[in-house]
């Protein structure tokens, strides 16, 4: 900004978008904070109380809160090691150039356009299916016992479908990335003396590293709240063992119909975005700046 | 030891002969410049010599041992990039210090010659910053630097100095040649600009479409240009040239003039022209002469003090011993 009124203008025009935004976001979680401290449940709502910190003790003991919680990091740590692993992998075989380029990229990057519950759908009863799947198929072919995917391996299963579906987005930025490589550079290091491997770790990696903490900051931010994945396969089970902090929020609201646990929940399931997002921040942020 | 040795080797991109066969020799400790208009093939032919490209024919011996097949890594050959190609995340020191790391050279050996080489490139003040916080001419520095510690056989240089100005290109260039004095090691340079080729070069080879025009000293080149083109590529301001009866009287198809050998004259001479413009550049003015007849303009170099005007008539006069005669096919006639 050249002048100091030119800088209070700004800020002045800036205000309703900012003081919108600031509204949106305090608005919801006032109420939700609001509701974590009543006894609220639809089935009696006539019945509406304060209950202090009881919503939250109710919540915390519950016997599906720590595994919730565990799974949910599970779930997030390992769509990000398969998306950011094979998201570089891919990026660095379609950054070849290959007949047909154009075709296989859109292919690449089609998954991204399935919306979750149909993909989870499909993967459901076409691929990971025990007695139809494909899965089960390539393992009769083999002469293997087909895997009951989503009642032997609940929480991978729902990994990999996830993952399936969010490794396009980390190819793509990926891609881009990789793009921007100097071939320059790469002779030089060549010339250097170093091999395909040397190359990688030392010019393409160090290059990709901002690309890299951009996809695992905006996956973070959306597998944290994975949801409609899990309602259409597992629902949660068996047992818990496929249940995220999300999922955990939405049996308290939905199908207990208890809206002070859910909130209580929501608040928690804050709290620990923000520990994530501080420890992401801290390991990763330095790339961005 | 840097003894280069080029036998038949051409480059071809599908049906494009980009460099027709050619044989070169580059003798140990040489300063050989590659020069000639953009396009030429000229920095096609450093890269087959680095290894960056592969030849589609012959054969490339350095210091004997054939190694048209072998990778860049193994040639021993270091090469400084036009754009630098520096690490970006790495720091001054670490970029000096990869290609010895990946050579698997000890650590205390790797400082020694990173401070051997910071020393000489005015470098030690900057190694713990990234490329990034560097000028163009201490980036370039860097590239040098990353060059040396590699105690390559021969060094390669593509247009190194095209990305710094006017000011700063004249200093590297004087660094480069001290370079050369201090190491004597094998240079090969690749640039489009004669002068520096004129300054530098123990060896110009002047390139045009891919193949060799003419091989030889700086002098050489100047004195005794093997066709027109070299002519007119070598020295500057540009050898006029014309063709037409001015040139028949001669015996030739076209002739040359250097604009420095021509005289003068306000009353008599030989063509009869009207000064365009003139350049006063102190030690020396540039004028370019119109309506002589013989071509556009010619140039004539004349010195600092002359006292003639745009619109002055101006008589000229080759320096007879001077003149360059060159045939239908633009070949020099002896």
């Amino acid at each position: 900004m050249a002048t100091r009124q030119t800088a209070s203008l700004a800020r002045l025009m800036r205000a309703p978008a900012i003081i919108l935004l600031l509204i949106w976001m305090l608005v919801p979680l006032g109420m939700t904070l609001y509701y974590s401290f009543l006894n609220y449940n639809l089935l009696n709502p006539a019945n509406t109380s304060w209950a202090g910190w009881f919503n939250y003790q109710y919540f915390y003991s519950d016997p599906a809160f720590f595994e919730s919680i565990w799974n949910t990091l599970v779930l997030v740590l390992g769509v990000l090691l398969i998306t950011v692993c094979g998201g570089i992998g891919i990026a660095m075989l379609i950054d070849k150039p290959i007949f047909g380029q154009g075709l296989v990229r859109i292919l690449v990057i089609s998954p991204f356009f399935v919306m979750p519950p149909v993909a989870a759908l499909i993967w459901k009863n076409m691929i990971m299916h025990p007695s139809y799947g494909v899965f089960a198929d390539i393992a009769k072919f083999f002469g293997a016992n087909p895997v009951d995917w989503f009642a032997q391996f609940p929480l991978l299963s729902i990994i990999l479908i996830v993952a399936w579906q969010w490794l396009p987005f980390a190819t793509l930025i990926l891609l881009t990335s990789l793009q921007s490589l100097d071939g320059e550079q790469m002779e030089a290091a060549e010339m250097d003396g170093a091999p395909a491997l040397s190359r990688f770790i030392y010019l393409t990696l160090p290059h990709m590293a901002r690309a890299i903490t951009v996809v695992i900051l905006i996956q973070t931010i959306f597998l944290l709240g994975i949801y409609a994945e899990i309602l259409v396969t597992t629902n949660g089970g068996p047992g818990f063992a496929s249940t995220n902090l999300t999922y955990l929020i939405y049996r308290a609201a939905r199908l207990n119909f208890d809206i002070g646990g859910a909130a209580a929940g929501g608040i928690i399931a804050v709290i620990l975005a923000n520990f994530v997002a501080i420890f992401l921040m801290r390991a990763v942020g330095k790339n961005l700046d | 030891m840097g003894r280069i040795t080029l036998e038949g080797v051409a480059k071809r991109f599908g049906d494009v002969e980009v460099i027709p066969p050619l044989n070169l020799d580059i003798e140990d400790g040489e300063f050989v410049v590659f020069v000639g208009p953009s396009g030429c093939g000229k920095s096609t032919l450093l890269r087959l010599i680095a290894g960056l490209e592969d030849v589609s024919d012959g054969r490339i011996l350095i210091d004997g041992t054939d190694a048209t097949d072998a990778s860049p890594a193994k040639r021993g050959l270091a090469m400084v990039f036009q754009s630098y190609a520096l690490y970006p995340h790495m720091s001054v020191r670490k970029n000096i210090a990869f290609p010895m790391k990946m050579a698997g050279i000890p650590a205390d050996e790797q400082n020694r010659r990173i401070e051997a080489a910071a020393k000489a490139l005015n470098l030690t003040n900057y190694l713990d910053r990234r490329p990034g916080q560097l000028s163009g001419g201490q980036r370039q520095r860097v590239a040098i630097g990353r060059a040396i510690v590699r105690e390559p056989s021969a060094f390669l240089f593509d247009e190194p100095l095209s990305n710094l100005d006017a000011a700063l290109r004249v200093g590297m260039r004087l660094e480069i040649s001290e370079l050369h004095n201090r190491l004597k090691t094998t240079m090969i340079y690749v640039t489009h600009d004669q002068v520096e080729a004129m300054t530098m070069a123990d060896k110009i080879v002047v390139l045009h479409a891919g193949r060799i025009e003419q091989v030889g000293s700086p002098l050489d080149l100047y004195n005794a240009p093997k066709n027109a083109f070299v002519a007119g590529f070598i020295g500057s301001p540009r050898m006029n040239l014309f063709s037409g009866p001015a040139a028949a009287e001669y015996g030739a198809e076209t002739i040359g003039v250097r604009p420095e050998h021509i005289s003068v004259s306000p009353d008599s001479g030989k063509w009869k022209g009207r000064i365009g413009v003139s350049e006063h550049l102190g030690s020396d003015t540039f004028l370019y002469v119109e309506d002589t007849g013989l071509a556009e303009t010619i140039t004539v170099r004349s010195d600092g003090e002359v006292n003639l005007r745009h619109g002055d008539t101006v008589w000229l006069t080759p320096n007879e011993d001077k003149i360059h005669r060159f045939d239908k096919a633009g070949d020099r006639i002896a």
